[in-house]
């Protein structure tokens, strides 16, 4: 189940020649299952800049959240295994680290918001209580100074009074708070990454506004130097984010600026996917455009391209050989054989 | 236009329960005082932040809140025309509401907890008709096979249990079950929520066929507006249980008039690169506890342009030189500057 050997990810900032603050090379990840071992995560390549937010979009099921859990070193083993790959951070491959390496650099170095807010807040502990116990586990502070600093954390993240409310328990706070003192505890050791998952996903609108707003903001002032947002809600990353990768199938398909990608996807499932949202393009109460057909169970990828069998314009060969990421020009990267001439 | 749903002064409160000996200490204004007609062939859209009252309103519409609800107080009339004349929902018992059921029809927002994973999909389907109609085993089975074709599934699928589909093919599902005893309302809570966007436009795309073909009526609830305003007639926003904004689904989409309507749509995200967050109604504070609301003007402690007897006088909906009703008499007050146009087509 390997693939290709893959191009290295040439879209960014191709002006500055910085180093990436984090960079994953062909990732793969495979979990038991009782039908056998199945590839969640294959051949997953991207790049990580300091100072910027990258948007990783896709299908319910592509491998997100396994990738950022890989990143993390959080994949539960057993079931899953990362059976492939590199995770490079500071010169390290974060995958031959111990444990107990590991444990140094996450929640210090890289800090994760997770998909179930809920799960990862203790309710038998006050918000300020598991605040301090974060900043306490990586710094020697005296209890004192862990007290004023998560103070300032809560406050950074907008909750008012937040002196007063550090005895408080997480029921008595709204979701929307909540969410902000899941940012406070991934931010309070002042990582240099942050890997948010899904992390407005379950708020209403202005809310989620209120979050995103936030996470710009702790962005450009370097909180987190860089973020790695993850979502399925495309806009969000349109308004928020510099660069995108699009996943289907447990591959990245796609990847470039957001001008690119939303201006000009060239693979056929992200263009398949704008075109499917309702907006400007589509008149009230007309059908919708939509991509026919389900998302392959990955016990059951279809051989060849992952996308093979709802694109619109596959061809015989793409049942039979999987597309390479082809590098454009422009510096995006696409994984469809139609873009095989165009690619440099 | 032809009414088939009125909707008269409805309020809905619930229990809260504390202390030891487990009275009540207080009550949950869940839905205040809403007043509105669904007419027959449209699509309403009802919108507003988390816990504003929509799936109150949705269950109230179908009846089901003393069921799920012990407790539950209701008040006021619900409305529905049936070929006999209007009926008031809230005022049948169990027995006079069972014809009834078979016209109003529910489709939850969960594809993954509200179908029964010990049934098989076809029983699923069948349930309802064995509940309302006389049809014989044999004609049931048909109508399965008939209902799964149309929501687009091959009708083998009937033997199969819910695990083994995906998310858009169970909410599939639960529109076939919605579907098969012919009813005139379809009252859909957040019924693509928890699709994927390349699910979302396929079922959306199946509503709006069955609207086409069989004249159904929606009430539909949903958190994303940009779906709202694609699939709705008129646009119904709802504030902490209250009713602030009724009107035309384009008005209400890219002229919104009450300020707590403008600060919501002006947060929808959208997918151009940028966006709009520079025009967006920044909301001050945290929604207030419908435990706890706000007199006068529930929004009043967070509107942008509130006025002294804001917090005093509880404003009525009233009609607007546009047309839409708005629960705010100084919504004029607001420069047609920040939302004005944030959801209009971008070049
Ligand atoms: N613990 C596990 N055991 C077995 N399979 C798993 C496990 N965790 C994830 N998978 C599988 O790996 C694949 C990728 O899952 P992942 O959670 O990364 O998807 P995702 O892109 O984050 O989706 P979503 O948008 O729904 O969060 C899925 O097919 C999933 O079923
Ligand atoms: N059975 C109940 N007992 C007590 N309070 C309830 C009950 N059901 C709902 N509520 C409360 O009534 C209010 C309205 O809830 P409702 O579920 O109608 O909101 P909603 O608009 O559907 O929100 P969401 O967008 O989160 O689904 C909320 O404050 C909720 O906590
Ligand atoms: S490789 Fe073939 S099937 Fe895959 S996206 Fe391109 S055209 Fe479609
Ligand atoms: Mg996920
Ligand atoms: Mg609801």
């Amino acid at each position: 189940m390997s693939s290709a050997p893959e191009k290295q990810d040439t879209t960014a900032r191709q002006d500055s020649p910085r180093k990436p603050l984090l960079s994953v090379r062909d990732l793969e990840v495979q979990f038991r299952t009782d039908h056998g071992p199945a590839t969640a995560v294959g051949g997953v390549n991207f790049e990580l800049y300091s100072g910027e937010m990258l948007g990783l979009v896709g299908e319910s099921g592509s491998g997100k959240t396994v990738t950022a859990l890989s990143v993390m070193r959080l994949i539960p083993d057993p079931p899953g295994k990362i059976t492939g790959g590199k995770v490079l951070f500071e010169d390290i491959d974060l995958l031959q680290l111990t444990y107990s390496q590991m444990r140094r650099i996450r929640g210090k170095k890289i800090a994760m918001i997770f998909q179930e807010p809920m799960t990862a807040l203790n309710p038998v502990f006050s918000i300020g209580m598991q605040v301090m116990e974060t900043v306490r586990t990586h710094e020697k502070v005296t209890r004192k100074e862990a007290f004023e600093r998560a103070v300032d954390m809560l406050t950074a993240v907008g909750i008012p009074d937040a002196r007063k409310r550090m005895g408080d328990y997480p029921h008595q706070f709204s979701g929307g708070m909540r969410q902000r003192v899941m940012i406070a505890l991934a931010l309070v050791c002042h990582p240099q990454i942050l890997v948010a998952d899904e992390p407005t996903t379950a708020l209403d609108v202005t809310t989620q506004a209120q979050i995103m707003d936030l996470m710009i903001e702790l962005n450009q002032k370097r909180e987190a130097a860089a973020i790695l947002l993850i979502t399925h809600d495309l806009a969000v990353v349109a308004e928020t984010c510099q660069r995108v990768i699009v996943m289907y199938g447990g591959r990245v398909q796609e990847s470039g600026t957001t001008e690119h990608i939303f201006n000009s996807p060239r693979h056929p499932y992200t263009q398949g996917l704008l075109r499917s949202l309702p907006g400007p393009h589509q008149k009230p109460k007309s059908r919708l455009n939509a991509i026919a057909g389900n998302v392959p169970s990955i016990l059951d990828m279809p051989t060849g391209c992952r996308f093979c069998t709802r694109c619109p314009d596959v061809m015989d060969r793409c049942h039979r050989e999987e597309p390479p990421l082809h590098a454009l020009a422009n510096g995006q990267l696409v994984r469809c054989h139609l873009l095989e001439e165009e690619a440099t | 236009m032809e009414p088939l749903l009125e909707i008269r002064n409805l309020s809905v409160r619930f229990p809260v329960w504390g202390g030891v000996l487990r009275h009540k200490v207080g009550e949950v204004r869940a839905v205040d005082d809403i007043t509105l007609t669904v007419h027959r062939g449209e699509t309403l859209g009802l919108v507003g932040e988390s816990g504003c009252g929509k799936t109150t309103t949705a269950k109230a519409i179908c009846n089901l809140l003393s069921e799920m609800s012990p407790g539950v107080i209701q008040t006021g009339q619900i409305l529905f025309y049936t070929k006999k004349g209007p009926v008031d929902i809230l005022a049948q018992n169990r027995r006079d509401m069972r014809p009834l059921r078979a016209q109003i029809q529910m489709i939850f927002q969960d594809p993954y907890s509200s179908l029964n994973p010990r049934m098989t999909i076809g029983s699923t389907i069948e349930r309802p008709l064995i509940l309302h109609t006389r049809l014989s085993v044999k004609d049931r089975r048909r109508r399965v096979s008939e209902l799964l074709d149309r929501v687009g599934l091959p009708p083998e699928y009937s033997n199969r249990y819910p695990h083994e589909f995906s998310g858009g093919q169970r909410q599939r599902i639960g529109i076939a079950r919605a579907l098969a005893v012919e009813p005139e309302l379809i009252v859909a809570d957040e019924p693509v929520s928890a699709l994927d966007v390349s699910v979302q436009s396929q079922v959306i795309n199946l509503l709006q066929d069955l609207q086409n073909e069989f004249g159904l009526t929606y009430v539909f609830v949903a958190h994303d507006l940009s779906v709202v305003h694609h699939i709705s007639d008129r646009i119904a926003v709802m504030y902490l249980g209250n009713l602030v904004e009724l009107g035309q689904s384009s008005q209400v989409y890219h002229d919104p008039l009450h300020p707590y309507s403008q600060a919501l749509l002006s947060a929808v995200p959208q997918p151009i690169p940028g966006g709009n967050r520079h025009r967006r109604v920044k909301l001050q504070g945290e929604i207030p506890s419908p435990l706890d609301k706000p007199t006068g003007c529930s929004f009043h402690p967070r509107c942008p342009i509130a006025q002294p007897d804001c917090s005093v006088n509880v404003p009525p909906l009233e009609k607007k030189e546009t047309g839409q009703l708005v629960a705010c008499p100084y919504s004029s007050l607001v420069a047609k500057s920040a939302v004005g146009d944030s959801n209009k087509t971008p070049s």
